[in-house]
């Protein structure tokens, strides 16, 4: 498990810990958000290795104190490679009554619970559900419990700002991150800097906040505390040497599509409309137009997807994004694209279904979708990131064989991944593949589903281009004109020439190979997407304790690595943990025939590890 | 096509492919009249793009030498925008159905329209759907037997008109299949508009709906049944160019006057401004056989087109600040590990 104490003093009297597990809870309108992302910020540049959670309600701003507001943002950072944000929780941080009463089943026990007695009064209990205060009632005598009225600390320390109440305690949330920033030995100085930069055309309020923050570190500092609460200190990670940034996989996805788009030396048209978890991709590409990038919120799902469509037609690169069931809406239109053979990249941010199902919850059960989802024989490339980071070059893999193979691809991430951040070793952007793509121009024996006899990718004319005009569509073309054909033994032709051109997409990729352990292990995890964070920690710590456990990832859904087969068939156990009810289980049963088992969890949240451990031990005792 | 390439006549926009609507479709004329709109506007043929959906209309693209895509029902504004905000250079043509344009697709079109992409779309409206086999269509008049109303249809249809007006349309106009010497010179006001341009033509279904605007369209009635509108000209008609159009007074609504009756002189008559939303609304409303049906440009007031602005704005944004991929990768915080 990660998180472990060692409980060893550091010079300045600090205990040393090994890694830390901290969640910000508080109403939809606390900031928590804000406040995870800036102990992040801090953290990254500690020099720890980190990754966060944060987990938000559907609701824009359900009804203040209630359980279905409550805002959440999980961080685990250590001295240690960080892989997951963390099974349980060290630290609480509880700014009422809901937050608590939601998060509590979260905090390990002995873990600490900070909370604002400000907020806890009769009415908040009522609101969050609890028939009795919950701090003397009992409930919280497995825990360790710091309460501080932060409402009234706020309201104290701002009270030269000039401020309203309502605008005081708005700065609550700083008073909070300050005193974290004490317990845990970090600088305030990039948060300063934030809501200097944030705030610039109201000092007052950037003052206010900054205050706010210098006062709950202050308190830290200077209240005797106690055993209660302690100071501690977590050593830098040892971190490969180079560059860093904090990024979510929203944002690295949406740079991989631009750096994608110039590694094809094409446009980059992104076509998409709004919906949970899927918007921040639109949001982060359309503020970069100066890098040339067009963006298109059309009126729906299926126009996006057209609309991106039209864009391959006419010699860009067209990308749609969406979750779901906004995917669910498109597959008509990617039939099409199939068909007619243009290239297209649809980022599907996985989430909770079926239909709206739980849009703000994570899940990857759009494998069946992806792979299957569509009328006729359509088959497709589908790839999957594993982390946020992943996501920057998994999008550059898509717009690579969208481009080279004119097909679709499906590039699989989540609602976890496009949320969560993570500390990302920067590449130097002069090392990115680059895959240019050739027009067709020669009218000498042109027609357009003429094909490279080695990737069976057809010519790509694009129009404008003089002396190559034609005419393309969703019916079914001769393969040696690509004029209209009903005939029998052509459509045979087609169907099979299109399933050959994505399953060749297999030989230019590289050979799958093993996250940990190899083929003289008894028993191999094989993961796809998110869950990389949990079954790769999982599998080290087995590992460690010398269980014969081996970690196998996959990027490519569809068409699978083509070593894949021979990898599982050396091992008398396949375990696949997945966030579905057991989807790319039964496509490696189907596809190969193998004793493949699920380890399936649907709660709207990433696996434990300890989950994981549990499976593979149990698996290994039999 | 290159500047010294010779003169391009309507048979050098025809593909090879043999042309399969029903013998005596009305979708032959329209052909017709878009070939020989293109060769007297000398279009390029690589430069000029047909898109359309499904339908009997769908098939068109496939029957014109220059590029096409037939793509998927009702879709087809949503892929013309993607391809105009790719390539603006292009020009492109969306070649659709009443089912298509006003049922499937009712959305894209709706926001074609309000956007303004630059489009000429040309809604071959027949009143019924033909490629599935005859089943009424939203433009169906109430009452029309069909394989799926054969007690008659109930729903009120939609108007094209109306629709395209209270869409934020920019040009909308009409003509008829068989009229040979008007559509040609519709289509040109329609490509000459920079914006999305909404052409009605009425197109006569001959196996399921025939005659469904002999009621206007036939010889013996036509003159008496149509106004051919032009912006700047009194809305007159008739076989004897007797009669007009004058809003009723103290009403907002149209009547029918005849010239030299009760006083009445051309100086009454309405003069049609294409440029005046409100009239254009109804003028698109007339309908036989009481009153005449409006065909010509019912409205036109050009304003920017979306992809130009789409691309002002990208071109603006690169010239103030060209940015590369390692600026973008290194924006915000970033830290040196050691």
């Amino acid at each position: 498990m990660e998180g472990s104490t060692a409980l060893v003093a550091d010079p300045s009297g600090r205990r040393v810990l090994d890694s830390a597990v901290v969640r910000f809870a508080g109403d939809s309108g606390d900031g928590m958000q804000l406040t995870g992302s800036q102990f992040t910020l801090s953290t990254a540049l500690a020099g720890n290795d980190l990754a966060t959670f944060p987990d938000f309600p559907a609701e824009i701003r359900a009804p203040v104190g209630t359980t279905f507001g409550v805002s959440a943002f999980q961080i685990n950072f250590g001295a240690r490679v960080i892989k997951t944000s963390g099974d349980e929780l060290d630290v609480l941080v509880a700014m009422n009554p809901a937050a608590l009463k939601v998060n509590l089943v979260d905090v390990k026990p002995h873990g600490l619970l900070i909370l604002d007695s400000g907020a806890f009064n009769e009415r908040n209990f009522t609101k969050a559900g609890y028939e009795s205060d919950p701090r003397s009632d009992g409930s919280l005598k497995d825990y360790r419990v710091f309460e501080v009225d932060m409402s009234q600390m706020t309201q104290d320390a701002l009270k030269d700002c000039g401020l309203t109440k309502k605008e005081s305690l708005r700065c609550k949330n700083m008073w909070a991150l300050g005193l974290i920033y004490w317990m845990f030995g970090r600088d305030r100085q990039a948060t300063v800097d934030w809501l200097n930069e944030k705030f610039r055309r109201r000092t007052e309020i950037a003052h206010a906040n900054i205050a706010a923050l210098n006062a709950g570190h202050a308190f830290g500092e200077t209240a005797e505390v106690g055993e209660d609460l302690a100071a501690f200190s977590v050593p830098p990670a040892e971190i490969a040497p180079g560059l860093y940034r904090n990024v979510t996989g929203a944002e690295a996805l949406s740079w991989g599509l631009v750096a994608g788009a110039k590694g094809a030396e094409l446009k980059l048209v992104f076509c998409s409309y709004p919906i949970t978890p899927a918007s921040s991709v639109l949001h982060a590409l359309a503020d970069l137009k100066d890098y040339g990038v067009v963006t298109f919120q059309a009126e729906d799902e299926i126009a996006a997807v057209c609309a991106a469509i039209g864009a391959s037609y006419a010699g860009g690169v067209g990308v749609t994004s969406s979750s779901g069931p906004g995917v669910a809406l498109k597959m008509e239109a990617v039939g099409l694209a199939i068909s007619a053979e243009l290239p297209l990249v649809i980022v599907n941010s996985q989430r909770a279904g079926p239909s709206t199902g739980m849009p703000t919850k994570t899940e990857q059960s759009d494998l069946y979708q992806s792979v299957f989802g569509r009328n006729g024989d359509a088959p497709l490339v589908v790839l999957a990131a594993r982390s946020p980071a992943d996501c920057f070059d998994v999008a550059i893999e898509a717009v690579r064989i969208a481009t080279k193979y004119m097909t679709p691809v499906i590039l699989l991430s989540d609602g976890y991944i496009a949320n969560a951040a993570e500390p990302w070793h920067l590449p130097e952007a002069d090392s990115l593949p680059r895959f240019p793509v050739a027009f067709e121009t020669d009218p000498e024996g042109f027609h357009p589903f003429k094909r490279d006899p080695e990737t069976l990718s057809r010519s790509w004319a694009v129009p404008g281009t003089p002396g190559l005009e034609h005419r393309i569509g969703g019916i079914e073309k001769a393969s040696d004109s690509g004029n209209i054909s009903y005939d029998p033994a052509n459509h045979q032709l087609m169907t099979d020439l299109r399933r050959n051109k994505v399953l060749g997409v297999a030989k230019d990729v590289p050979p799958q190979a093993f996250e940990a352990g190899g083929a003289d292990d008894k028993l191999v995890v094989v993961g796809w997407g998110s869950t990389y964070g949990p079954i790769s920690r999982a599998v080290d710590n087995l590992r460690s304790e010398g269980l014969p456990v081996a970690h196998l990832h996959l990027r490519h859904i569809w068409p699978l690595p083509q070593n894949l087969e021979a990898l599982l068939r050396g091992f008398d156990k396949i375990l696949v943990p997945e966030m579905n009810d057991g989807q790319l289980v039964t496509l490696l049963r189907g596809e190969y025939l193998v004793p493949a088992e699920s380890l399936s969890k649907v709660t709207g949240k990433p696996f434990k590890i300890s989950e994981i451990e549990a499976a593979i031990r149990a698996r290994l005792e039999d | 096509m290159n500047v010294q390439s010779p003169a391009l006549t309507a048979k050098d926009y025809a593909s090879d492919q043999e042309v399969r609507w029903c013998p005596g479709c009305g979708d032959y004329a329209i052909l017709k009249a878009v070939q020989k709109t293109l060769a007297e506007l000398q279009a390029d043929t690589a430069k000029t793009v047909f898109i359309s959906g499904i339908g009997c209309a769908a098939r068109f693209p496939y029957y014109m030498s220059t590029y096409g895509f037939h793509t998927i029902h009702g879709r087809a504004p949503a892929i013309a925008t993607g391809v105009k905000l790719t390539n603006p250079e292009l020009d492109v043509w969306v070649v659709s159905g009443d089912g298509d344009a006003l049922s499937i697709g009712g959305n894209h079109l709706l926001h074609a329209l309000r956007r303004n992409v630059d489009l000429q779309i040309l809604l071959f409206n027949n009143e019924i759907y033909g490629l599935t086999k005859g089943q009424y269509s939203p433009t169906s008049r109430v009452g029309t037997r069909s394989p799926s109303t054969p007690g008659g249809s109930i729903d009120t249809p939609v108007s094209a008109g109306a629709f395209a007006l209270g869409a934020g349309a920019r040009f909308f106009a009409r003509s008829v299949d068989t009229q040979q010497k008007h559509l040609p010179e519709i289509l040109k006001r329609a490509k000459a508009h920079k914006g999305t341009s909404l052409v009605e033509i009425f197109q006569n279904c001959i196996v399921y709906n025939d005659g469904a605007f002999d009621g206007f369209t036939e010889r013996a009635v036509a003159a008496d049944r149509q106004v051919l509108l032009e912006h700047g000209k009194p809305v007159i008609f008739g076989k004897e160019n007797d009669k007009g159009l004058r809003l009723a007074e103290g009403k907002l609504v149209l009547e029918v006057v005849r010239l030299g009756e009760n006083g009445v002189t051309e100086a009454d008559i309405l003069v049609h401004d294409e440029t005046d939303r409100v009239m254009a609304g109804m003028l698109a409303a007339l309908q036989p056989p009481h009153m005449p049906v409006a065909l010509g440009v019912l409205y036109c007031d050009p304003t920017r087109s979306y992809e130009t602005s789409v691309t002002d704005e990208v071109a603006a944004a690169r010239k103030s600040h060209p940015s590369d991929l390692a600026e973008l990768l290194h924006k915000g915080h970033t830290w040196t590990v050691s």
